[in-house]
């Protein structure tokens, strides 16, 4: 039938990444297992990948996903009920009875996020958690974004989900009293997802923006379903300023760009607005937390016209405030960023040397670009070696390079 | 769904009589909360490791030792049985015995034969 049109194999994926959390978050409630749900969402998909490239895809892909995964899970439950498996008859028990609604599948995830992201878990566990059965990438994919063998990331899976089944982490929104710490939780889990993918430190460059669209997602979740948790507002704002600079954060050749020397006419202007009206939105209630004074600091970014224009003042303010909330060294050194720019390289020096952050490769990119601005050349290189040997980033390794190799030669 | 609450003692000496006594007294609290509450299966705290006995099955026969199974920096010093419907709830469970004792506490599912 060529008038059918017919649907690719990548268009079956972009359903697959879109649709996978949600088919997902859906079966665990119905079937009350991940594992189950997982295979029962895959076995459906499996039916697509054979249907849709000649049937076309069908009026609601995740619809027509859910009821088929659905209807597989039943079918394989009854034969294995028939055969006196009492936990499957348990378990088609609650199928049966729980019909797929709608409405009830934005709280499905919302479950599924806690459940992912519950305290019991490791971290790392967590964030494995998350971007498998929220999102829909292969252990694979997870394992190179992170930068772990691949058998590490499987394991680490498989305990987190017997964790969750032996010990019954429950399915479930948590009460009010815990919300706050456990809300806490899943959003470092979404700014660790979003931070790993903008590093990108290596790999596979598709995974990667996939891992900032996938935080990005569940940012946008996390505010539509708790519209009166700032942080979580403040945390997607942050992730869309940030965002809205990608285009200009490397060149073509993939050469790193600094902020100062971006061309700001290619800023995503639509991420911006969003961003800023979120920043604006978030500050009004009057409860300020840490995503939500960072979301600030890069609105205030986002208003220069031009690098010159920037509010530093306004910027070492909010790092004062941040500084408040989250009395880091890393949050320091930003801070002495800002300061430098205001007070000159020489008090942005004298913040930086008191720090103890030597192992951290960042302090000693700062360091280098102050020495350099002060005229200290031979004392710049060394902080550039330093720099260059600690970054894991091969382009920002040669970024730092080209700094170094710009230096004025040492004065007589 | 059952779960050990266990308390992790540190070996050494037991704090002063004052604060031994407030200890108790708390740890009593919320041992009658959870009898309240309907989730209490047993509770009972265990006398110092000097006083325990290990029997070691070896070559058909089984061998008494004087002493605990190992020497360790810690102890089971307690341990509390819930039966509550998930690990949350047994959670909040572990949080008050822990307030209440000062001391680590492990929660742990027994194993579900389901």
């Amino acid at each position: 039938m060529p008038d059918v049109p017919a649907t690719s194999r990548a268009e079956i994926e972009r359903v697959f990444r879109a649709e996978y959390g949600r088919a997902v978050s859906v079966l665990v409630r119905v079937l009350g297992d991940i594992d189950a749900a997982e295979e029962a969402v895959q076995e459906a998909f499996a039916v697509a990948v054979e249907r849709w490239p000649s049937a076309g895809l069908p009026p609601s892909p995740a619809g027509w996903i859910i009821t088929t995964a659905r209807n597989k899970a039943i079918d394989r439950l009854r034969r294995e009920a028939s055969r006196h498996d009492r936990h499957a008859q348990a378990q088609l028990l609650h199928a049966v009875d729980d019909p797929v609604e709608e409405g009830a599948v934005r709280d499905d995830r919302l479950r599924l996020i806690f459940t992912c992201c519950h305290p019991a878990l490791a971290v790392p566990a967590q964030v494995a958690l998350t971007l498998r059965l929220l999102g829909g990438l292969t252990t694979t994919e997870i394992a190179r974004a992170f930068l772990v063998p691949e058998a590490t990331m499987a394991q680490r899976i498989v305990r987190a989900k017997g964790k969750i089944r032996g010990a019954r982490i429950p399915y479930r929104v948590p009460r009010e009293a815990d919300l706050p710490e456990r809300l806490r939780a899943v959003l470092a889990v979404v700014y660790l997802v979003f931070n790993e993918g903008y590093a990108a430190s290596s790999g596979d460059r598709l995974v990667r923006e996939d891992l900032c669209a996938e935080a990005i997602r569940l940012g946008r979740l996390l505010v539509e379903l708790m519209p009166d948790e700032p942080e979580a507002m403040g945390l997607l704002a942050l992730m869309l300023l940030v965002e809205s600079r990608r285009a200009t954060r490397t060149t073509a050749d993939a050469a790193v760009v600094s902020l100062a020397d971006q061309d700001r006419g290619r800023w995503d202007r639509d991420l911006i607005a969003e961003g800023q009206k979120l920043v604006r939105r978030c500050l009004r209630r009057g409860r300020p937390g840490p995503y939500q004074i960072q979301a600030a600091i890069n609105a205030v970014h986002s208003d220069a016209a031009t690098a010159a224009d920037t509010d530093w003042r306004q910027i070492v303010q909010l790092y004062d405030q941040l500084l408040a909330l989250t009395p880091t060294p890393v949050v320091a050194l930003n801070r002495a960023v800002a300061v430098a720019e205001v007070d000159g390289p020489a008090a942005g020096l004298a913040v930086v040397d008191e720090l103890d952050l030597g192992a951290y490769h960042p302090f000693h990119v700062v360091r280098a670009d102050l020495l350099r601005r002060l005229g200290r050349t031979a004392e710049a290189a060394r902080a550039y070696d330093a720099a260059i040997d600690g970054s894991a980033n091969a382009a920002e390794r040669e970024f730092l390079r080209r700094r170094r190799a710009a230096l004025d030669p040492p004065s007589p | 769904m059952k779960y050990l609450l266990s308390v992790y003692q540190p070996q050494g000496t037991p704090p002063p009589p004052a604060e031994l006594e407030k200890i108790m007294r708390d740890v009593r609290a919320v041992d009658d909360e959870m009898r309240t509450a309907g989730v209490w299966v047993f509770s009972g705290g265990l006398d110092s490791p000097s006083t325990a006995t290990v029997l070691r099955a070896k070559g058909g026969d089984v061998l008494t030792t004087d002493g605990p199974f190992t020497e360790a920096k810690e102890y089971l010093g307690g341990l509390t049985i819930i039966d509550v419907p998930d690990l949350d709830v047994a959670l909040a469970w572990g949080r008050k015995t822990a307030a209440a004792t000062t001391l680590p506490i492990e929660v742990r599912p027994f194993y579900d034969e389901h």
